[in-house]
């Protein structure tokens, strides 16, 4: 029974023919849509969750870090470096001229107003997203006494800004804000 | 055709005698008017929102909502900043502190309703679950039980629920109630260890509302009908929608089944 | 045969690809112009309603792990959170919850379209052979997936199926530790059922593949339960039986919607809102809806052994009914007596359904008792006699003369005609 293939049904030059394509159309075109709002519940379903949305924001106590050293928080699973900069290292990060910068950024742009011994940052290397060494005391810091990638090879200076490849831009800023002079708000 | 008419018979027989389960001795609740039943029910957000003052000034004290947040609030209506300052009026336990002890501090919207009696070291994934040891030492032996998904985790629930917190009364004279154990009506077996919670004028509403047991039992179960499928509102209304798009699916459909099959003879 | 496969399509890079392996030679041939009987009532849609319940299955439960925690002190938590933090994981769940419901109902009026036009006979017999592996896979796939939210029910429900092993003498205690990993339903247990329930669909997808390739060497049955004798008989699959499937498609989606967006619960229980606590056993176990009559069968039988065989037993024999059924016709429309007798059969399945819901005391005994006996006796005493003594009616010549003009010459024999040739 399963050899008999030659069945086909001929229907040839019936009037009906458009009128049926164009419910074939709507019914298409319908289930289409009906398919791209499961579709999104799925996509959608592997989107943050309210629980890790609803954890987006950590406060960090300033009080505790001396000045030339930083200390390193979890943020939204992300290593955020916060550094107590020396009025050296404030100085070395303004004078910059903006062409020896990979990725030009004065430092002012870099840190809150008022506030330009701390710097926040994101502590993930441009490159490659490894974590860069230098926010311990005993860390090499790199030719411009920021952050050193040991992964390859990147530097950074004390504004977090790329001096060395093959990074390709400056670490990234987190949105935070000071709610008081001791303490920062990420998030 | 008489082989489709009798076979959805069946169908129905069989799935009606699945849910027809535990048969307690206790009268049936009898059924009150709920703003969320049926399918076009929805939530009546001032009685959620007086039913959370009654849970909050008087349940919490012994019951948990274990799967709360305080973000979750948003679902009967509260604003955010109404939130914020509902969650820093209670202290909850906020890990260790540098030198490794226990530390306290006033909630955020993210952290999970309070427990009144905390696991001492909660999973760092999850849920802070209830001491159990401590809470049944608090409780005379009897375990509050949580009641985040207590509408759905008894027959009829909401009727039943309210009948538990309405159906207090004196004890007939041939019942035999035992030591520190209260009479109800609705409770199987009729010995509950829980004390008469709700008593009237026991809070007061901020909408004028009379706070007579009724009404706190219609807005506490109301609130805990929200607490159990926070996900209802958005979820029947989705149901609208997709039932409609089906019906005219069907409908498209069998317009083209009967076009593609005109031919056939 | 070096030769290589001349393929047709004028689409040149599905020519290219059905030249070197014709996969879309395959798809036309077994799904597009396959020749099928052109007198399916829209009982033949459910063969294709339970394909569809069997990948929603997948899709929502391949999602649902994504979040699930196999593991005894999370796995309820975190049903919790795919509840009320997830995106959509509240309609994902509930899918998945009530797909099993679906699944069920679109397996079960499949199995009986074959029983009452008579699709297991021969040469069905093997097909009908892997529906019943299918669904013992079901069945298992289902009950595991019932233990992994880990309430009440869910607790309870794995220990009492799982020392049903008990039964056996000597090997059941060994095996019961065995399934378990422990001394009782413990997070091993449970971590193992979470396991073999992702696994096992895979393995139904395997034997659905085998019960279709089946399908398409014999052919597919039809109402009149007659063979094809003539192209004229039959319609490519595509578009007449897509476009048909279609329209059951759609009214599966509605009754679908409607439970998981009004009633997700109604089938479920109470209890498994509870987490499991080993101490405390619920008032009323009872297994989902779907294996009802048979935890109806084990508890009509006052010896455990006995019981537990009886259950088994009352699933297996299926494996059997083609060689129990003597009748040569196949479909009941042309026997009397079995289209009367196979409504008895469904309503003692439903009866011990209503009795495995019920507390095995009073009314509810005696019932299980008698559904019991006649279920087996449909199959062992009745099926067996009844094809020898029953006189068929006449079978039409073929699906496209369906209808014998009364008063033309009957061809001779037509009333006891044999199994036609496949």
């Amino acid at each position: 029974m399963a050899d008999s293939s030659t069945a086909v049904v001929h229907h040839t030059g019936h009037p009906d023919v458009t009128k049926r394509d164009f419910l074939k159309l709507i019914t298409g075109a319908s289930a289409a849509i009906g398919t791209a709002a499961v579709a999104w519940a799925f996509i959608d379903y592997m989107n943050p969750a309210k629980d890790v949305l609803a954890l987006s924001s950590v406060e960090v106590d300033l009080t505790p870090i001396v000045a030339g050293q930083g200390i390193t928080v979890l943020w939204q699973g992300k290593p955020i470096f916060v550094r107590h900069r020396t009025e050296k290292e404030i100085k070395e990060a303004e004078d910059v001229r903006m062409s020896q910068l990979i990725e030009p950024q004065p430092d002012s742009q870099r840190v809150k107003p008022g506030h330009a011994q701390w710097i926040v940052l994101i502590g993930i290397c441009t490159h490659l997203g490894c974590v860069p060494l230098g926010n311990k005391p005993t860390d090499p810091r790199g030719d411009w006494g920021g952050w050193f990638c040991p992964c390859h090879g990147s530097q950074y200076d004390t504004s977090g800004r790329v001096r060395h490849g093959p990074a390709p831009a400056n670490l990234g800023l987190p949105p935070y804000a000071f709610e008081s002079d001791t303490k920062v708000k990420l998030g | 055709m008489g082989i489709m008419r009798s076979s959805l018979v069946a169908i129905a027989l069989t799935a009606l005698a699945a849910p027809a389960l535990a048969q307690e001795e206790a009268p049936t609740p009898p059924s009150q008017h709920w703003s969320f039943q049926g399918p076009f029910g929805s939530l009546d957000l001032a009685s959620a929102q007086r039913g959370f003052q009654v849970y909050s000034e008087v349940c919490s004290v012994c019951h948990s909502l274990e799967y709360l947040h305080y973000r979750d609030l948003r679902g009967i209506g509260l604003s955010a900043d109404q939130i914020k300052a509902i969650a820093a009026s209670v202290t909850v336990p906020q890990g260790l502190d540098d030198n490794g002890d226990p530390k306290e501090g006033p909630a955020t919207p993210a952290d999970q309703f309070k427990v009144p009696y905390p696991l001492p070291n909660p999973l760092q994934i999850g849920v802070t679950h209830t001491n159990e040891k401590a809470d049944r030492a608090a409780h005379n032996g009897a375990l509050p039980p949580d009641l985040t998904l207590i509408v759905n985790a008894r027959e009829n629930g909401p009727n039943y629920v309210y009948a538990v917190l309405t159906g207090y009364a004196d004890a007939p004279a041939s019942f035999k109630l035992m030591e520190g154990m209260n009479y109800n009506k609705f409770f199987p077996g009729h010995q509950i260890a829980m004390p008469q919670p709700l008593h009237d004028d026991q809070v007061t509403y901020a909408d004028g509302t009379k706070a007579t047991v009724e009404q706190m039992s219609h807005d506490v179960v109301t609130f805990l009908a929200w607490a159990a499928n926070p996900e209802m509102v958005q979820r029947k209304q989705m149901g609208w929608r997709w039932v409609l798009f089906f019906l005219v699916m069907a409908g498209l459909t069998y317009a083209v089944k009967r076009k593609v099959w005109a031919d056939v003879h | 045969m070096a030769e290589a496969h001349k393929s047709e399509f004028s689409n040149p890079l599905v020519n290219w690809i059905d030249t070197r392996l014709p996969i879309f030679t395959m798809m036309q041939k077994e799904y597009g112009t396959f020749p099928t009987p052109k007198n399916f009532n829209y009982f033949w849609n459910f063969g294709a309603l339970a394909t569809v319940s069997l990948v929603i299955m997948i899709v929502t439960g391949i999602f649902l792990a994504m979040n699930y925690q196999p593991n005894a002190q999370l796995a309820f938590d975190s049903v919790q959170h795919i509840m009320r933090d997830v995106n959509y994981g509240w309609l994902i769940r509930y899918i998945h919850q009530n797909g099993a419901s679906m699944f069920f109902i679109t397996v079960y009026i499949h199995i009986f379209r074959g029983m009452y036009y008579g699709s297991y006979k021969s040469p069905r017999e093997l097909l009908w052979m892997l529906g019943v592996v299918i669904l013992l896979l079901m069945m298992a796939t289902a009950f595991m997936g019932y233990v992994l939210p880990w309430g009440q029910m869910s607790y309870w429900g794995a220990t009492v199926i799982t020392n049903l092993f008990s039964a056996f003498p000597i090997v059941g205690k060994p095996i019961v530790t065995f399934l378990w990993g422990g001394y009782s339903v413990s997070n091993p247990t449970l971590n193992r059922f979470f396991s073999l329930h992702y696994l096992l669909p895979f393995v139904l997808v395997g034997v659905v593949f085998l019960h279709v390739a089946a399908l398409h060497v014999v052919g597919s049955n039809n109402p009149l339960g007659i063979d094809v004798k003539s192209p004229q008989d039959t319609v490519p699959f595509h578009p007449y039986y897509t476009v048909k499937d279609s329209v059951g498609l759609c009214v599966f989606f509605l009754v679908y919607a409607i439970l998981v967006f009004f009633a997700p619960n109604f089938l479920g229980d109470v209890n498994n809102f509870i987490p499991a606590n080993p101490l405390q056993t619920p008032a009323d176990i009872v297994p989902e809806w779907y294996l009802l009559p048979y935890y109806a069968i084990l508890r009509s039988v006052p010896n455990k052994l006995l019981g537990v065989c009886m259950m088994f037993g009352s699933i297996l024999i299926l494996f059997v009914l083609p060689w129990l059924d003597t009748s040569k016709v196949r479909s009941a429309r042309f026997r009397p007596i079995y289209r009367q007798i196979i409504w008895v059969w469904l309503a003692a399945v439903i009866v011990l359904g209503v009795c495995g819901a019920h507390k095995p005391e009073g009314i509810w005994v005696v019932l299980a008792r008698i559904g019991t006996l006649y279920y087996f006796l449909h199959f062992l005493v009745i099926l067996p006699i009844l094809g020898k003594l029953e006189r068929p009616l006449p079978l039409p010549e073929s699906i496209s003369r369906p209808v014998i003009v009364g008063g033309g010459p009957m061809p001779s024999g037509a009333t006891a005609k044999p199994m036609e040739k496949a």
